[in-house]
């Protein structure tokens, strides 16, 4: 681990102010994951600046939707009455990810910014483009289990490990920023990047920003809804293929409305688009569930390891929607 | 005042009432009282207090801290080494690479000789010579671990690179046959056994896989050090403490006697606890800055420097007639090796020991790669030979249409099928009709994919665990005794947390007839009589023929000081036996005196007395093995291929037990280190770079809390008549089998035959 300074902000303003031009701060939640990539030199900050003392209130809006403080920590959140009755993908999702005590540490604007967990990308002998842009990419052909099936490109193949905002994704959860050069909102969906030829750069956020908050909007069917993470042990393992899905079915049985995300399969929380529009107006049941997972992996591509993940993806959507449904099979 | 008494001879032990291996039997064989009773462990309140002092936790003035810089090529020189930044970060003491580091000579590889500790006898730091990816470059000693650890990661390093063998496909295009398996022969042939199997009625004939696997014990791997002058002390996290004395004296070139290691708790062994670079290269560093040394790997120094379990590839063949009677057993295969290392993982073991055939072929080989020395881990062969060949007669089983437990009771053995020796005590069938009662085996459907719940397919499987008793020579025990009653009995072994020193007591307080709270057992010291190691299983029988000996001379002297006013006066060892706190004629209870009286009246205050063990004859007269039936019963989720173990029971005839609560926790951790090993546990070895990959405990999976179930641990009791108290080892007995029980159930649920492990759920989508 590189020396640093460490700065506990007391506000919002005073933590902007505290990293304003400099490349090197970095903000600190609970430090789940930045001190892990810390201790490994992968992250070298020179400054910290402790965010946790800001907001993490989890405060029910007029219009039925949720202000989440991006301080509150994955536990406080998880454990929400408004969560868990509202949004139960949601909380379904923080308690699949990663162990009691580090979701008592960590932050939802933590959670929100963690970085790949690829081994090459940890491992500085490694070559890793998203470490050290232009190096190359040894998970391409090497130990790819956890990678991309979607979305991928030559340049990186690494996978987005969190669990929460998968659930985020599909509830269209909106991300509130504070920067240097004001505040302003961006969907979740379009806060994570794919790699492209610059999988360094990993997010919309400019220099200096900072999470302060996520909402979610009301979304009445949510009630009906769930989270399934496939994985290689029974607890304290990242996805290999995780669904956060929400269901809304009329009364003769068709998909009147649907939400669905994945996750362990792509550089950000996956929302499945092409999967909702084939579902919405089709009869809930095994049939047009198999062809909307179709649909969405129609363009997945597997690597030496994880080529399995695309089957995997679609039986675990299918058993979702199935379980929502009602559904044993 | 105290006496010495002389080491017991070989042939002293030819005098009545002396232990005689093979001949005579321990005379406590049926002894009960304090034996087998479910103590606490005696370190448990020091441990939850955090008052256990473990090897990085001993404070030293002037103590700095250690950290590593590792290669990053398989093979090379190299060329360039910039410690510069290294050398001015904050805090550091020096940099020692190998430019600098003291001569010292390369450790010796463990047994070849009787001080040799070395996991692989390379040249540890001498030159710029690369043999593994992961080997270290740099020692940075700093005045705090922190600034250590920072300056490590500025040390840069530029390699020639010389090629390399990284690839287990590539190394095994040429194989390699050592002359012997850890002293047995490599290659064991009793008829013409593939004659045999191609003309036998049923066959069945696979491969089978396991991978590397990396020690992951809970405490990482330290040792703190300092040098007086040049006296060497080590306080190390240890399970060979007289070995790696002796081998830490030969590399710095001291007297034996000047070099003291001790190690009084350890947080798991496994096999992993050994003499590795890190202790060698912080005594080096010690001396270099004439200053005292702690050094503790990172958990990622544990997967680049402390060797794991290498990943082997085995076929199992098997011939038989339609009564299940073996034709042929064929166990052969090869695993990944390298050239300064003597670790074969020797799979075939099992197969030499367990069922009767009428042909026999068991043969193993080696590839060697540039890999870091791989080594001993918990049950090294016999937890991945049991996976392969209990796979198989599970498969042989179905073939026939029998029942798998019915099928090794037709291939029961009568005598040992390769040696011809008679069996000590074996009991397995006992195990199996036992455990399969409790377990409801009676309830399995033999035909796959015929239980579910919901997506979740139900199948159950079982399989034989084996491990064989081995009592090391060499070990020595004291005992002292003082007037108040008190017993000390010491000896250089080790606790790393399996409750040695618990069991030992026990053992003492039954043996010498005292209550457990007179009794302290000193252990984990080299400064005690000279001990055993912890490996193996070995240690438990072995301090036991320590103290059988220690305990006859503690007899003899007490006789002879008792003299002739006493109601023993003209016994002799073999009449009498210790009860009550002192010694009475076996068969006359009047005739009786205490251990007290008897001193009081020699006007002494203590009595000390020393012995060594007598030679294992036991062993070359029997076949000694520990035995059990693993029962698994697993759910495997039709739609994702997940599996879980809802159920495990194991039930083992592995002697008598001397300890039923820290015996059933021994046993249950290596059943769930077996379901590691069935389930989630592989090393991700790079063959391109020949790095370890996954090396993390978040990356390498161990089972978690949710991946075991309840466990239920059975076991015979039954005292092995040759073994010291009747009790063969059992730290390792546990994994074994439980690979096979975990594929054999999950084709009983799904129809599927996993034969590599570890059974993820892609090979069963």
């Amino acid at each position: 681990m590189n020396p640093f300074t460490y700065e506990r902000a007391s506000d919002t303003s005073a933590a902007i102010e505290l990293a304003k031009g400099n490349a090197a701060a970095r903000y600190l939640g609970g430090g789940t994951n930045l001190v892990d990539l810390m201790r490994e030199t992968v992250e070298r900050p020179e400054m910290l600046v402790d965010v946790t003392g800001l907001p993490r209130g989890i405060e029910p809006r007029a219009d039925g939707g949720l202000l989440i403080g991006a301080a509150a920590t994955n536990t406080a959140l998880a454990a929400d009455g408004h969560v868990r009755a509202h949004y139960p993908l949601l909380a379904r999702a923080i308690l699949a990810g990663a162990s009691a005590q580090i979701r008592n540490m960590a932050t939802v604007g933590g959670n929100i910014l963690q970085r790949t967990r690829c081994r090459y990308f940890y491992d500085t002998a490694a070559a890793c483009n998203k470490r050290q842009p232009g190096a190359g990419c040894d998970a391409r052909d090497g130990f790819n289990r956890y990678h991309a099936i979607l979305g991928a490109s030559p340049a990186c193949v690494a996978t987005h490990p969190s669990d929460m905002c998968v659930a985020l994704a599909a509830l269209d959860a909106t991300v509130h920023l504070d920067g240097p050069a004001g505040p302003r909102s961006i969907a979740l969906s379009d806060l994570h990047r794919l790699p492209g030829d610059r999988p360094d750069i990993e997010t919309e956020l400019k220099a200096g920003e900072l999470i302060t908050a996520v909402e979610l909007p009301p979304l009445l069917f949510a009630r009906r809804s769930t989270y399934r993470k496939v994985r290689d042990r029974a607890s304290y393992a990242f996805a290999l293929v995780s669904v956060a899905a929400a269901l809304d079915i009329d009364d003769s049985g068709v998909v009147r409305d649907v939400r669905l995300a994945l996750g362990g399969v792509a550089h950000k929380p996956w929302r499945a688009s092409a999967a909702e529009a084939a579902l919405k107006g089709r009869p809930a049941g095994p049939e047009s569930f198999r062809a909307a997972a179709e649909a969405e992996l129609a363009a997945a591509t597997g690597l030496r390891d994880n080529a399995f993940k695309i089957e995997l993806a679609k039986r675990t959507i299918v058993a979702v929607l199935g379980e929502l449904t009602g559904d044993d099979a | 005042m105290s006496m010495q008494s002389d080491s017991a001879n070989t042939s002293a032990n030819t005098l009545p009432g002396r232990w005689q291996p093979a001949v005579t039997q321990d005379p406590m064989l049926h002894k009960h009282g304090a034996l087998g009773q479910p103590v606490s462990r005696i370190d448990g309140p020091l441990k939850v207090q955090g008052k256990a002092q473990f090897a990085a936790e001993f404070p030293y003035e002037g103590l700095c801290y250690a950290a590593l810089a590792f290669s990053t090529v398989a093979r090379g020189r190299i060329t360039a080494l910039d410690t510069a930044a290294a050398e001015a970060a904050p805090g550091v003491v020096l940099v020692m690479t190998h430019r600098n580091a003291p001569r010292m000579k390369a450790p010796s590889l463990m047994m070849s000789s009787p001080t040799a500790a070395g996991a692989s006898d390379l040249p540890v730091m001498q030159d710029d010579e690369i043999h593994w990816n992961g080997q270290p470059i740099a020692v940075v000693l700093a005045e705090t671990l922190e600034q250590a650890d920072h300056a490590a990661s500025l040390v840069r390093a530029d390699y020639a690179p010389l090629p390399a063998v990284t690839s287990f496909d590539e190394a095994k295009k040429t194989p390699r046959q050592l002359d012997n398996i850890l002293g047995q022969p490599p290659v064991v042939e009793i008829g013409d056994a593939e004659a045999a199997l191609k003309a036998a009625a049923v066959q069945v004939d696979q491969i089978y896989r396991t991978p590397r696997h990396n020690h992951n014990a809970i405490e990482l791997h330290a040792a703190t050090v300092a040098w007086t002058g040049d006296e060497l002390r080590v306080h190390d996290a240890n399970q060979l403490l007289d070995l790696t004395a002796g081998q830490l004296a030969d590399i710095f070139g001291l007297e034996p006697d000047k070099v003291r290691v001790s190690s009084p708790f350890v947080g798991g062994g496994f096999g992993g606890k050994c003499l590795w670079d890190h202790q060698i290269l912080a005594c080096a560093a010690a001396k270099l800055a004439g200053r005292p040394v702690r050094i503790m790997l990172s958990r990622e120094g544990v997967f680049r420097i402390v060797g794991g379990r290498t990943l082997t590839e085995q076929r199992v063949a098997l011939g038989a007639g339609t009564d299940g009677r073996l034709d042929a057993l064929i166990h052969t295969g090869i695993v990944a090796m390298t050239t300064h290392n003597s670790c074969p993982e020797q799979f075939t073991f099992p197969a030499r020991h367990l069922y009767a055939a009428k042909s026999i072929r068991l043969a193993q080989e080696v590839a060697d790669m540039d890999m870091l020395a791989n080594t001993f881990m918990r049950a090294p062969g016999e937890s991945v030979g049991t996976f392969a060949l209990e796979c198989a007669i599970d498969e042989l089983a179905e073939k026939l249409s029998l029942d798998p437990i019915e099928l090794r009771r037709r291939i029961e053995p009568e005598t040992d099928p390769t040696s011809g020796k008679p069996f000590s005590s074996r009991h397995l069938i006992d195990a199996y009709d036992k455990g399969a009662a409790r377990f409801g085996w009676d309830r399995r459907n033999p035909k796959p994919r015929q239980r579910r719940d919901g997506e979740w397919l139900i199948g159950m499987g079982c399989a034989t665990a084996t491990y064989p008793y081995h009592r090391f020579p060499g070990g020595a025990a004291r005992i002292r005794l003082t007037a108040g009653g008190q017993v000390t009995v010491s000896t250089a072994v080790h606790d790393m947390g399996m409750g040695t020193a618990t069991a030992q007591a026990q053992h003492i307080a039954a043996r010498l007839g005292v209550p457990i709270g007179n009794v302290t057992f000193e252990y984990g010291d080299t400064t005690l009589p000279r001990g055993v190691i912890a490996g193996g299983s070995t240690q438990t029988a072995s301090i036991g023929g320590a103290v059988i000996a220690a305990a006859e001379v503690f007899v003899e002297e007490l006789l002879k000081l008792a003299g002739n006013d006493s109601p023993l006066a003209g016994l002799s060892l073999a009449e009498v036996e210790t009860r009550d706190g002192g010694i009475g004629h076996r068969e006359d209870a009047s005739r009786f005196e205490s251990y007290e009286s008897i001193l009081r009246r020699s006007g002494r205050d203590e009595l000390v007395c020393e012995a060594e063990a007598p030679p294992p004859a036991e062993m070359e007269a029997f076949s000694m093995h520990s035995y059990g039936a693993q029962f698994c019963e697993v759910r495997v989720s039709e739609i994702t291929g997940e599996v879980r173990v809802s159920r495990f029971l194991g039930s083992f005839d592995a002697g008598r037990i001397l300890n039923a609560k820290t015996a059933t926790s021994q046993f249950k951790g290596g059943i769930i280190m077996g379901i590691g090993l069935a389930l989630t546990e592989e090393a991700n070895f790079d063959p391109r770079s020949g790095r370890i990959v996954n090396a993390s405990l978040a990356d390498y999976h161990v089972p978690v809390q949710m991946d075991v179930p309840a466990i239920e641990i059975l076991y015979t009791d039954i005292p092995d008549p040759q073994a010291p108290m009747g009790a063969r080892g059992i730290g390792e007995i546990g994994i074994t089998g439980v690979g096979a029980a975990v594929a054999n159930a999950v084709y009983n649920a799904t129809g599927k035959r996993i034969r590599d492990l570890p059974i993820t759920l892609d090979k069963l989508m």
